[in-house]
């Protein structure tokens, strides 16, 4: 069973996720965030794999992978560092980046790494489910990693029922029709969202993601879905802070 | 079917598909879902057909260029999409999808440009068919192309300056993709080149097909001739080169050149030359072939000329490529300029940096004296004028004529 499994066994709601941009701020800040993030009581991580033309993500994760690309980070340099804190790290991780960097580096080379650091599961925004079926979920399983998929309020019922049946992780519930690093509160309108999603029993877990920034819109969303996923608020908290005061961050949130 | 249009799945061969996040799906399929059934239809044919006579000023002018073929020993016809309203080929793209986009009822245009051109021709359907107008644009390209953003400004069109990355054509795309996704409904996004998610490729080919038409029947009438021996167009993301072979593509005894931007050389650094550089990828929501380092990291590429600074291809062309049935060629900044000014010079015809790429091949092609050739004169010089402006005062001060 996969930690990933394991952990939505036991702690079926509240869970918190945070993504953060692997090699920034500083490029060895990798290894720092993670061991920071695990301290503060994080449930599961979603290592960004920076790149330079991230299309669903907005300004804020933009910026800090052009910074981390600057400081140096490659797949390599990133496999590297996870490498090292491999036996220190016991929080399931996720890998997310897009479709291009895992073609470009081999696909099975970029599985192989990925299961051989201790990653099990990957966020490829943009790759097409057609691939997946095609080409990816047989290469995926080989080196036991579980794909998730993205859900927004616009994915048909009948969409949303195939991606369930395709889900071994979880399904990633955008909570908005936005790019990541949207603000602001959760509306009545994401709220019937949620609900509707629910109302279809689904068998997944349902971690929503995508303008989850504060205490607030963390409770709000957890009422409704398994939990939910920091991005954007943790990279600019990050950016601005440093490393050193993670964990207040996090209990800032999560109480 | 031909070996040259889209499968079912929406891929030429290897390349194209739709490689797009969740957020985009609806949106590309209730485009794909509609999309040949509108164009297809007697409506939009009549629609479409009718702007492109009244409004455009098609069919434009096929023509035989006297001095230009005396000097390379060669039958040298332009294809003059300068002549078309406002001053390329874009606008015969830009009249169709509106027409689409207001049969799917949409209200808000988003579309992203790079020397402008593309910009120009949304932001004019726009206004002559009352929809709001978004146009995303390069803050680089907005120095070097100011004329064209007064113009869409004029037009009613609001010009976004996109800041990230290189600031150029591939990040105005990006920045309309992420606008698409945060207004998904009510937003049209109307793409300017054979790039992006299927449908558009397919889309956009078969509206700018309309050249390759219109030289099929004007080179018959006016040679006997069923096929040119040679067509030549450059290639950005590839629109008027597609447009241009689009009939021809199954006719191989008919060599089709795309003549891409080396910008200062293949081996500078400094480069678009995408089929030279490039290595099989993503880019904007289609395989094909980018400029890419060896993490899949996509490189910023460099041509003197806006509507080439692009560091992918439509996968149509990347199709071409692979198969051989296009002969991929390169103009530096250089060589571009130098055909620009040959060309006013031998016919008094003005053409766009973009354009003077193809016609700077000339030079490199072993050409046979009967041969038969047909430039894709895709734009008109007035936008780039800063840049000729320039490289006058450098013959000047050289004492060159």
């Amino acid at each position: 069973m996969s930690k990933l499994t394991q952990l939505f066994k036991e702690k079926p709601n509240r869970l918190c996720s945070v993504y953060f941009t692997s090699g920034y701020p500083q490029l060895n800040d990798t290894v720092s965030v993670i061991k920071g993030l695990e301290a503060a009581g994080i449930d599961f991580l979603e290592v960004g794999l920076p790149y330079s033309d991230p299309m669903a993500d907005g300004p804020t994760i933009q910026e800090s992978s052009a910074i981390a690309l600057k400081n140096g980070i490659n797949l390599d340099v990133i496999f590297k560092q996870l490498e090292e804190i491999k036996n220190q790290v016991n929080i399931p991780l996720i890998a997310m980046g897009y479709f291009n960097q895992m073609v470009r580096y081999g696909s099975e080379k970029f599985c192989e790494k990925c299961q051989s650091v201790g990653i099990e599961t990957l966020v490829l925004p943009d790759m097409p489910m057609i691939e997946y079926e095609k080409t990816y979920k047989a290469m995926f399983a080989k080196y036991g990693l579980s794909n998730v998929f993205l859900i927004t309020p616009q994915t048909s019922e009948e969409r949303i029922r195939k991606i369930d049946e395709m889900t071994d992780a979880f399904i990633y519930v955008v909570a908005s029709s936005s790019i990541t690093g949207a603000k602001g509160s959760i509306s009545e309108k994401q709220i019937a969202y949620f609900n509707r999603i629910k109302s279809y029993n689904l068998k997944s877990t349902l971690i929503a993601g995508f303008g989850i920034s504060s205490k607030d819109t963390f409770d709000t969303v957890c009422e409704h879905v398994n939990g939910a996923i920091i991005g954007s608020a943790f990279v600019k908290y990050v950016g601005a802070n440093g490393v050193n005061t993670i964990n207040g961050f996090v209990k800032e949130i999560i109480g | 079917m031909s070996e040259f249009q889209v499968d079912e799945n929406g891929y030429y061969g290897q390349f194209g598909g739709a490689y797009i996040p969740e957020l985009l799906y609806p949106n590309v399929k209730e485009l794909e879902d509609n999309y040949l059934e509108i164009i297809n239809s007697e409506a939009f044919q009549k629609e479409y057909l009718y702007l492109l006579k009244q409004y455009v000023g098609r069919p434009t002018p096929l023509y035989y260029a006297p001095n230009l073929s005396d000097k390379y020993g060669a039958h040298i016809y332009l294809k003059r999409e300068d002549l078309n309203h406002t001053g390329a080929h874009k606008i015969n793209n830009t009249i169709g999808q509106i027409l689409i986009a207001k049969h799917l009822g949409k209200k808000r245009i988003i579309a992203e440009t790079g020397a402008g051109q593309h910009g120009v021709a949304t932001a004019t359907v726009c206004a002559l068919m009352n929809l709001e107008c978004i146009v995303f644009m390069g803050e680089v390209d907005i120095k070097r192309q100011s004329p064209n953003v007064a113009r869409m400004q004029m037009l009613g069109a609001e010009v976004v300056a996109a800041t990230s990355g290189s600031k150029t054509l591939k990040d105005a795309t990006n920045e309309a993709i992420r606008d698409w996704i945060q207004h998904p409904e009510e937003t049209y996004y109307l793409i300017g080149s054979v790039v992006g998610p299927h449908p558009y490729p397919d889309m956009v080919a078969r509206l700018q097909a309309i050249i390759s038409e219109e030289i099929k029947w004007q080179l018959k009438e006016q040679t006997g001739k069923e096929n040119p021996d040679t067509i030549i167009a450059c290639v950005g993301g590839g629109s008027n080169a597609a447009g241009a072979f689009y009939h021809y593509m199954d006719d191989k005894e008919v060599q089709l050149v795309a003549v891409e931007a080396a910008g200062l050389g293949i081996d500078t650094g400094e480069s678009a030359a995408t089929s030279q550089l490039g290595e099989v990828g993503v880019i904007h929501g289609s395989k094909t072939i980018l400029i890419q380092d060896e993490y899949g990291q996509i490189v910023e590429p460099y041509s003197i000329s806006a509507g080439l600074d692009y560091p992918g291809v439509g996968p149509l062309h990347a199709h071409l490529f692979e198969t051989k049935r296009g002969t991929f060629l390169n103009a530096t900044d250089q060589e571009a300029l130098d055909a620009a000014f040959e060309l006013t010079k031998l016919e008094g015809i003005i053409p766009a940096l973009e354009s003077s790429h193809a016609l700077a091949v000339l030079g490199k092609m072993d050409l046979q004296k009967d041969q038969v050739i047909v430039i894709n004169l895709s734009g008109r010089g007035d936008k780039d004028l800063e840049t000729y402006i320039t490289e006058l005062g450098k013959r000047q001060a050289r004492g060159d004529e």
